[in-house]
């Protein structure tokens, strides 16, 4: 009788935690793939992307891109026949303890090849995985040189960290003529601490650097310290969960030093943290709003359309960059589907490296390591009055 | 001397908010002999409550009525999410060996964080505005939220409070009865279910008033958000003498100030690794804490 | 009683063979690119299997209640990740640091090839044990005085320190400060070119010996001592056990073998980062311990494997959203995988409390088996 008590106890528990998740939450999972089976052939691509996790949010936002695509584009040609192009998830969950089981996963499907990840330390992990089983996999902004060095079968589509920590660096001289820099990454990310790191090399002026524990949610005695220790800028190039706070933190304390970001600021969530506040925020990207006026348009209908779609995009229809690359992602794979002649994962591996495609984000190729062949970033500022990004200015490396 | 200012303020409003955890802590171990290791993931769920509370109250109250409603509740919520905790996973173990009652605690911390996983669907929320606390005041030259200094005041009225309860009340009494010896305050009439449960209440509900002093200032919610600062308010509690409530106060403010100092000194990776040092040297100086009393193992 | 333990050597002995053979078998038979699932979790189940039992030494045997396993198995990670990257990648991994302090690997001083790497690895990995023990032997010194929940608390700090450390920035070209160890040789390293696959089974191997010394140890006078300590500590003392000197022997030894598991883990997920071995990994490793049985070998061994594979696999399905005809069923989506499964460790935890082979040991179950039809037999005569 305890017992049972107890276990029906148990589960209202569970059930009334379920239901107000349940609530707002519902169906924010992912959105429903290509209609499938309406007959036909079906190649799939696999998804190897974060849902939940540190880089959730942004991984969604990548995949909303990869689904935007699959909707405009739900077939393609191979070889003369024509197939139904069908997603297939598995959610790595931001760690990389659990990025090679996903992988598997992935491999299991018997997909054609593997768009993703967000993050670099998941793509490192899964990324043997996908190599042992002869799969190709297309990062999409994994910025981390670590990722496709030694792997034969990881490409990418984005640039490098040190690519973007040069031209952050470079842009805080120039614009702001600073001298000295604050720096502040995650704990333990490699993606922090890498572009840290390019950035501390190619900023002339000192560098005051920080690290703060995962999970910390106090930023301010960092934002602080910057302030105290006469820094002309901050350059934090943290995940969304922890910029989101310290833009708002930073808004709130009225901070007068520019915030630099690198592409994961790029979000519509750190916008509406800084709208309505003085903060000056600017980050690199890999897409400026406006690049492709088709593909915003297009994005947009959708996303006001599908409730589903517009929650994973965190609520609103700002274009992210990770939503353009993911975009972008999708139609390399179809290309490279193409070229392959046959959904046979050998050969679309040996396809790759010779493709080319100018995407909403310009103009992709792989150099020998498996690498985007890019020399542009963009910077782009957060107008806090109109809540929207816009272009500051157009950098090349040098 | 501003940033001095600035750190020891944001260090005071953290202790302030460990301290509300660390009450609940101490109080379950003072009887139970437990680590209540979900208690950080209520204080996390109480404020997931809120921020889904809001939205949902949004569209049937008036704009004024929300927050006010949506504290309400929220705190209620949480106050039984805590009895209903305590009913399901640690009742049916109380004759069981301690280290089962642990891992219990252990499961239901893991089944909350995997519960907010799927509720948020990973994606870290924002918690709402509370009118009053979340304004910008400027103390001494330093700008910081109305939060920070209601903090304090708030845990000194309501620790006041709680002490008045547990030094002058039936269900006090009975709570001192059952920490001091559990089996004989069983003999005595007390009904032993009805005070732990009590303890669990009050635990709960000053996690809740702590989650939203805290979240308002640190907005963002993620289903980890609990785990750290959970662990912090224990180890507080552990550092003012486990089972003393005013122990867990000082504790809690020695450990978010020394927490914020560190973050501002260049060993800022060592915040968490020193609050875990000083946690191993007051275990193995003094076992009792700063405040705990002394108590001999029956064999 | 001698002839019980001698048998049940044999039946142990042999369960462990056919296993080995089996999954080598496995692994050659089956198409490797479409049972990647299998042998992956096949590998995750060996490692977390290793480290549950090493778990078990210390909470189900001794009754030391530590939650520090990650700490010891980053020890053994990082230990084994620093001694065998290939000194030519050197560079590469510690692009940060231009290069690293540490400029020899393991299995390139001992010749290289395939002797090397074997040789390599192993004393790679038993020295990545040795460092663990040997963290844990100074640990000891000040935590083991403390009694069962302070215990495990001081552990779990002590875990938290050894993470921050590892990812301290000055001790870069060593430990490659917060980022990722990588390059080294993993399971897969052991597959012969167009051979032979060897990785489970080298994974098996590996995780078996280790487990099965551990075993001989418990059936030792001190896996007895062990056993005396943990049922009642003063009785134990008074019986003329050193209890100081013990629990030190046990938490090394639990900890060199955490040491060890921690280094097949860098091999098997190819990397070694300190963030990865949180709180949260040695609450998983304890729920392992917990539903196989605490005090029970062969029951953690179960465990991990079933763990893993329904953590990770089985109930995978629940993360997609279904639709059967056009009906969608309820609740399914991202992250309902792990609910069930903390719902179902929680009915575990609450009332089959002695798990699932309480303290009982596999080839006790066998052999009572076994003793059961023979006297039935005898009976039927």
């Amino acid at each position: 009788m305890k017992k049972l008590f107890s276990m029906m106890l148990a589960l209202v528990m569970v059930l009334s935690l379920a239901a107000c998740g349940g609530g707002s939450g519902s169906g924010s999972g992912d959105a429903v793939s290509g209609s499938g089976s309406s007959g036909g052939k079906t190649v799939r691509i696999g998804v190897f992307e974060p849902s939940t996790g540190d880089s959730g949010a942004g991984g969604k936002q990548e995949m909303l891109g990869m689904q935007y695509a699959n909707k405009e584009t739900p077939t393609v040609e191979i070889g003369g026949e024509t197939y139904n192009v069908e997603l297939v998830y598995a959610d790595n969950a931001s760690s990389a303890d659990k990025a090679p089981t996903a992988a598997a996963e992935l491999v299991g499907k018997d997909v054609s090849l593997v768009l993703g990840t967000y993050g670099s330390g998941c793509a490192i992990a899964g990324g043997p995985v996908f190599g042992e089983a002869g799969l190709a996999a297309i990062g999409v902004t994994c910025t981390n040189p670590g990722v496709t060095a030694g792997n034969d079968y990881y490409f990418r589509i984005c640039f490098l960290d040190p690519f973007q920590g040069t031209v952050l660096a470079n842009f805080a001289q120039e614009k702001f003529s600073a001298k000295k820099a604050y720096l502040l990454g995650e704990l333990g990310n490699d993606y922090d601490q890498g572009l840290l790191n390019y950035f501390e090399q190619a900023f002339d002026g000192t560098c005051v650097k920080d690290s703060f524990p995962t999970n910390t949610s106090d930023f301010s005695t960092y934002l602080n310290k910057a302030v105290a220790e006469g820094c002309e800028v901050i350059f934090c190039p943290v995940s969304i969960a922890y910029s989101t706070q310290i833009v708002k933190l930073a808004a709130s304390m009225n901070l007068e030093l520019p915030i630099l970001g690198s592409d994961t600021l790029d979000s519509n969530k750190v916008l509406s943290a800084a709208q309505g506040s003085n903060v000056q925020i600017y980050v690199s990207t890999f897409y400026q709003e406006g690049g492709s006026p088709e593909f915003d348009d297009g994005i947009k209908a959708w996303l006001n359309e599908d409730s589903t779609a517009m929650t994973n995009n965190g609520g609103d229809d700002t274009i992210a960059a990770v939503t353009a690359m993911g975009y972008d992602a999708y139609y390399v794979a179809l290309e490279a589907l193409k070229a392959a002649g046959s959904p046979d994962k050998a050969a679309v591996k040996a396809a790759l490296p010779s493709l080319s495609y100018t995407g909403v984000s310009g103009a992709i190729a792989f150099d020998d390591v498996g690498d985007a062949i890019r020399d542009t970033a963009y910077i782009k500022t957060a107008d806090n009055a109109a809540g929207a990004w816009t272009l500051e200015t157009v950098q090349t490396a040098k | 001397m501003q940033y001095a200012i600035s750190i020891l303020l944001s260090g005071i409003s953290l202790g302030g908010q460990y301290a509300l955890i660390a009450i609940g802590y101490t109080l379950v171990y003072g009887i139970l002999r437990l680590i209540n290791f979900a208690h950080g993931d209520v204080f996390m769920v109480a404020g997931l409550l809120m921020v889904y509370l809001t939205s949902f109250l949004g569209g049937i109250l008036p704009p004024a009525a929300v927050i006010p409603a949506g504290l309400l509740l929220a705190v209620v919520l949480t106050v039984v999410l805590g009895f209903v905790i305590e009913r399901a996973a640690y009742k049916p173990l109380r004759t069981a060996p301690r280290m089962s009652v642990m891992i219990s605690a252990i499961g239901v911390s893991y089944l909350l964080q995997n519960l907010a996983t799927y509720a948020t669907g990973g994606l870290p929320q924002m918690y709402p505005e509370v009118p009053g606390i979340s304004s910008t005041v400027t103390i001494l030259g330093v700008p910081t939220k109305v939060v920070t200094v209601v903090t304090p005041i708030l845990v000194v009225v309501l620790v006041a409070a709680l002490t008045q309860l547990i030094n002058h009340t039936k269900v006090g009494m009975a709570m001192r009865a059952a920490a001091k010896d559990f089996e004989t305050a069983q003999l005595m009439g007390i009904r032993i279910n009805a005070v732990i449960s009590a303890t669990f209440v009050i635990g709960s509900f000053l996690a809740a008033v702590g989650s939203v002093l805290y979240f308002t200032n640190y907005p963002s919610i993620v289903p980890l958000s609990g785990s750290l600062p959970g662990l912090r308010a224990f180890v507080a509690a552990v550092f003012g003498g486990i089972g003393s409530i005013p122990g867990a106060v000082v504790g809690a403010f020695i450990i978010g100030i020394s927490e914020s100092v560190i973050k501002g000194s260049s060993w800022s990776i060592f915040s968490d690794a020193f609050t875990f040092a000083l946690l191993i040297v007051i275990l193995v100086a003094k076992p009792t804490g700063l405040f705990g009393e002394k108590v001999t193992d029956k064999v | 009683m001698e002839k019980t333990n001698k048998k049940r050597l044999w039946i142990t002995l042999l369960c462990a063979g056919a296993l080995l053979i089996l999954v080598t078998l496995l692994e050659n038979v089956l198409d490797p690119s479409k049972n990647v699932m299998l042998f992956i979790s096949l590998k995750k189940g060996a490692v977390y299997a290793l480290v549950a039992v090493s778990m078990n030494l210390l909470n189900g045997f001794t009754g030391l209640f530590s939650l520090g396993q990650a700490g010891f198995m980053l020890l053994g990670a990082y230990t084994y990740a620093i001694l065998t990257i290939p000194a030519d990648q050197r560079d590469a991994v510690y692009y940060i640091y231009n290069g690293s302090a540490i400029n020899f690997s393991l299995p390139e001083l001992l010749g290289g090839g395939p002797v090397g790497l074997v040789l390599g690895v192993l004393l790679a990995l038993v020295l990545g044990g040795c460092v663990a023990a040997a963290v844990a032997w100074l640990i000891g010194l000040p935590v083991l005085r403390l009694k069962s929940d302070y215990l495990a608390i001081a552990t779990l700090g002590f875990g938290e320190i050894i993470r921050a450390v590892f990812q301290w920035d000055k001790l870069g070209p060593v430990t490659n400060g917060a980022n990722a160890l990588k390059n080294f040789p993993t399971f897969s390293s052991f597959n012969i070119q167009g051979g032979l696959r060897l990785s489970t089974c080298v994974a098996f191997l590996l995780a078996g010996i280790c487990i099965a010394v551990i075993l001989l140890l418990i059936n030792s006078t001190y896996g007895r001592a062990f056993k005396a300590i943990r049922d009642d500590e003063v009785a134990a003392e008074a019986m003329g056990i050193n209890l100081a000197r013990h629990k030190r022997l046990s938490f090394c030894i639990s900890s060199f073998f955490a040491g060890v598991g921690g280094g097949l883990f860098a091999m098997l997920v190819n990397q070694a980062q300190a963030k990865t071995f949180t709180t949260a990994m040695t609450y998983e490793i304890l729920l392992i311990v917990v539903i196989g049985g605490i005090g029970s070998v062969s029951g953690s061994c179960i465990a991990a494997f079933l763990y893993v594979a329904a953590s990770e696999w089985w109930l995978r399905f629940l993360d997609t959203e279904t639709y059967i005809g056009g009906f969608k069923v309820p609740l399914l989506r991202n992250g309902f995988r792990m609910v069930v499964f903390s719902v179902i460790i929680m009915i575990v935890v609450l009332f089959f409390r002695r798990g699932i082979m309480g303290d009982r040991e596999l080839p006790d179950l066998l052999a009572g088996l076994s003793g059961k039809t023979r006297r039935k037999e005898a009976a039927g005569k």
